[in-house]
């Protein structure tokens, strides 16, 4: 079983979005901490290199790196991206999720 | 659904980073203090020397504009007492009727009525008069700029904590000081209940508490029930005029019979009084821990020595604590509860440190009293974690309660109670009442809030008529009277006439008498004074920074003058006397103009200055050395 799965259209997106970015990067790495009004937030943020214990998924010729830490809270999560009339952005589709905090910001497990 | 964007390292933004910061304070009657709460756990703010508690007494010296607020101001009193206000949440929502029954105790100078007995009672302070809204406005303004310099960041709510006796006028007058400091309260807890938060008591068994609070100058005890995380007070008591500072009194007086019989004169000044009392303060203080010690008295040329043990300590102020544990009793009486039914004791107040008080209390409930949490902190502290739990959530909310009982005035003088006390709020609640003449076309509603039975004895918050019932026989008509309690505790009472649906409604307000003009104009007061303050605060901190440039110019000068020839000397000695001149106007652009001035003209000086540090630190050495002088000086920084 993948560690994280990545949709087409999550995978479409970051590619475009790290093309844009200019500098070289290992890929996209993916956090959890501390924050919120419900316990813990996600990070999603370019990688200028890849880190020693990152977790690395690869899924439709993206690369995710994985934080060692968030590792526990991030198993089985699939990355999607969605675009509608008012907003884009990416959401994870977390099965370890128990409960969110109103405004969706965070999340506990 | 949060959808989320991808950042660069490390700029990912915390969520919620906008949430306000929101403190607890324990706005006391001789000290008050102020706490924040991270991740449950709460911390007092304390002063750069460490010190959490803030004396609530302020000082409003003669021509200044800001009052002075903490120690500073208790340091006047003995100095101009006129100008000093202390202990004034005695008086928070009194009005001048009700002084009557409190005064002649009290330290300060009442205004006399100018517009009825109706109004909040005035302060005579030097040739303000001050409401006590706006001194104990002063006193939390203090508070929180502690609070902002210690946090680093703006304060703007607060739970305030109030004794569980405070009636709605009280608690109306603390939230207004609270909206005149520009702090938004978020809820209003009784000091007892906060007490027992800090111990975790919301989140333990369900069962009745006691909360014994002995303070510097107030006694209170307070029995709680908590249930499903709900604390409801079931009764107080207390002693407004019995603390740790009478354990004082008892242990300043035998020191001084022991002086009187020692050296047969007894001509003592209020300065050397005043050192006595802080000696026996330290006296007690050390026989917390201590079993004996010996204490000198050195006023005028003779000095006298007073041994003092435990046991002859605990003779002296067994009386006082007896005092305390008889209220004990009454009140446990009150609530019909048995000393074995209490689950838990909560000491709040620095006198409990006293082991005197703690065994008797021990004694008095057959169980060891909580006393982990220093007992001057723990009131701020659960103020605090309330705070935290308000702001950023959490499952222990606590719920606001009726302080006192809600009813409408009926025939004869009585109350029939339509709220019950201690019912969380909001809360709606009807009754029928009906008329007592036949062809009774109108009725009196008089709103009025208290326990006791007569209506004349309750506090009276509003009148209104309803006009136009029916003509019918005394006892028919039926008259629905609906009270109703926001979340913010605001009562509306509505009357409405059954058959013909005739309906009257009105708000009630606190009626202490402090108006919505004088709310108002108290409030652009404190905002007009902001921009005072902060053009004060400014050309302060620009003459400060001028003096500071001065100082370090005029020693470089001293070091190094000789490298500067005259007519450069010149130039710098006329740029300082430009920008001495400019501190003493209030014209901040123009200190600031001249320090530039200064700067331009300094520059060469300092120049000169670096290439003669380096050639000092160069001098007879040669390049291999500085190469290796080099090399060390890595090696050390390494």
């Amino acid at each position: 079983m993948q560690y994280m799965t990545v949709t087409e259209a999550a995978a479409q997106r970051v590619k475009a979005l790290l093309d844009k970015r200019g500098k070289p990067s290992a890929g996209v790495r993916i956090g959890v901490r501390s924050a919120g009004c419900s316990g813990l937030s996600y990070t999603l943020e370019y990688a200028d290199e890849q880190g020693e214990h990152d977790e690395v998924v690869e899924d439709h010729g993206v690369t995710l790196l994985i934080d060692p830490k968030a590792s526990m809270f991030l198993l089985g999560t699939e990355m999607d991206y969605v675009e509608d009339k008012l907003q884009s952005g990416f959401v994870f589709n977390n099965p370890n999720e128990k409960g969110r905090c109103g405004c969706g910001e965070s999340f506990h497990i | 659904m949060q959808l989320l964007d991808i950042h660069e390292p490390g700029q990912t933004p915390v969520p919620h980073q906008e949430a306000d910061v929101a403190v607890g304070i324990d706005l006391g009657t001789t000290n008050s203090l102020i706490a924040f709460s991270e991740d449950n756990a709460p911390e007092v703010v304390r002063d750069a020397n460490g010190k959490g508690m803030v004396p609530s007494v302020v000082a409003y010296p003669d021509g200044a504009n800001e009052p002075v607020v903490g120690d500073l101001a208790r340091a006047t009193i003995l100095d101009d007492p006129h100008l000093v206000v202390s202990s004034v949440k005695r008086l928070m929502g009194r009005v001048l009727a009700d002084l009557k029954t409190i005064s002649g105790t009290l330290p300060y100078e009442i205004a006399e009525a100018d517009e009825g007995q109706d109004r909040m009672v005035r302060l005579i302070v030097g040739e303000k008069h001050l409401t006590p809204v706006h001194v104990s406005a002063d006193i939390l303004r203090a508070l929180r700029s502690r609070a902002e310099a210690s946090l680093g960041k703006p304060v703007s709510k607060a739970v305030i904590t109030v004794p569980a006796y405070f009636d709605d006028a009280a608690r109306n007058a603390t939230k207004d000081a609270a909206r005149v400091a520009g702090l938004e309260v978020l809820r209003l807890v009784n000091e007892p209940t906060a007490a027992a938060l800090a111990y975790g008591l919301d989140k333990g068994s369900e069962g009745v508490y006691a909360v014994y609070d002995l303070g510097g100058g107030t006694f209170d005890i307070s029995i709680l029930r908590m249930e499903k995380g709900v604390f409801q007070v079931l009764a107080t008591g207390g002693d407004s005029a019995l603390g740790g500072d009478d354990f004082d009194h008892a242990v300043v007086e035998r020191f001084l019979a022991e002086r009187r019989s020692e050296t047969q004169s007894d001509e003592l000044s209020t300065g050397d009084l005043k050192h006595a009392l802080a000696t026996a303060r330290l006296a007690k203080e050390c026989l917390t821990s201590q079993d004996d010690g010996e204490w000198i008295l050195g006023a005028g040329d003779i000095e006298t020595r007073h041994r003092l043990n435990r046991e002859t300590f605990e003779e002296l102020i067994s009386s006082l604590v007896d005092r305390s544990i008889d209220i004990c009793r009454d009140v446990l009486l009150d609530s019909g509860l048995g000393a074995e039914e209490i689950k838990g004791v909560v000491l709040v107040g620095g006198s409990t440190r006293v082991p005197l008080v703690r065994s008797r209390v021990a004694e008095l409930f057959g169980q060891q009293p909580l006393a982990d949490i220093d007992p001057d902190e723990v009131v701020a502290l659960g103020a605090a974690l309330q705070a935290e739990a308000l702001t950023v959530g959490s499952d222990t909310l606590l719920l606001d309660v009726i302080p006192l009982s809600l009813g409408i005035e009926t025939m004869g003088d009585l109350v029939e109670k339509v709220v019950p006390r201690n019912s969380p709020i909001p809360i709606s609640r009807a009754q029928e009442f009906t008329t007592y003449q036949d062809g009774q076309a109108a009725m009196m509603i008089h709103v009025v809030q208290g326990e006791r039975e007569l209506a004349s004895q309750c506090r009276s918050l509003a009148r209104f008529e309803l006009h136009g019932i029916p003509p019918m026989t005394a006892g028919a008509a039926r008259i629905r009277v609906t009270f109703a309690v926001d979340a913010d505790g605001l009562l509306t009472v509505s009357a409405s006439e059954a058959t013909t649906g005739v309906q009257q409604e009105v708000a009630v307000k606190p009626s202490y008498g402090l108006t919505d003009e004088e709310m108002v104009a108290m409030l652009k007061e404190s905002m007009e004074h902001a921009k005072d303050d902060m053009q004060a605060r400014v050309l302060a901190e620009a003459r400060v920074e001028a003096e500071r440039v001065l100082l370090s110019v005029a020693s470089a000068l001293e070091a190094d003058g000789d490298l500067l020839d005259q007519s450069e000397r010149a130039h710098i000695d006329q740029a300082m006397s430009a920008v001495v001149q400019a501190c003493q106007h209030t014209d901040r652009d123009a200190i600031n103009q001249n320090m530039e001035n200064l700067e331009l003209a300094t520059k060469p000086f300092a120049e000169k200055r670096m290439d003669r540090g380096i050639r000092t630190a160069l001098e007879g050495v040669n390049v291999d050395d500085l190469k290796q002088k080099v090399e060390a000086g890595q090696d050390e920084t390494e």
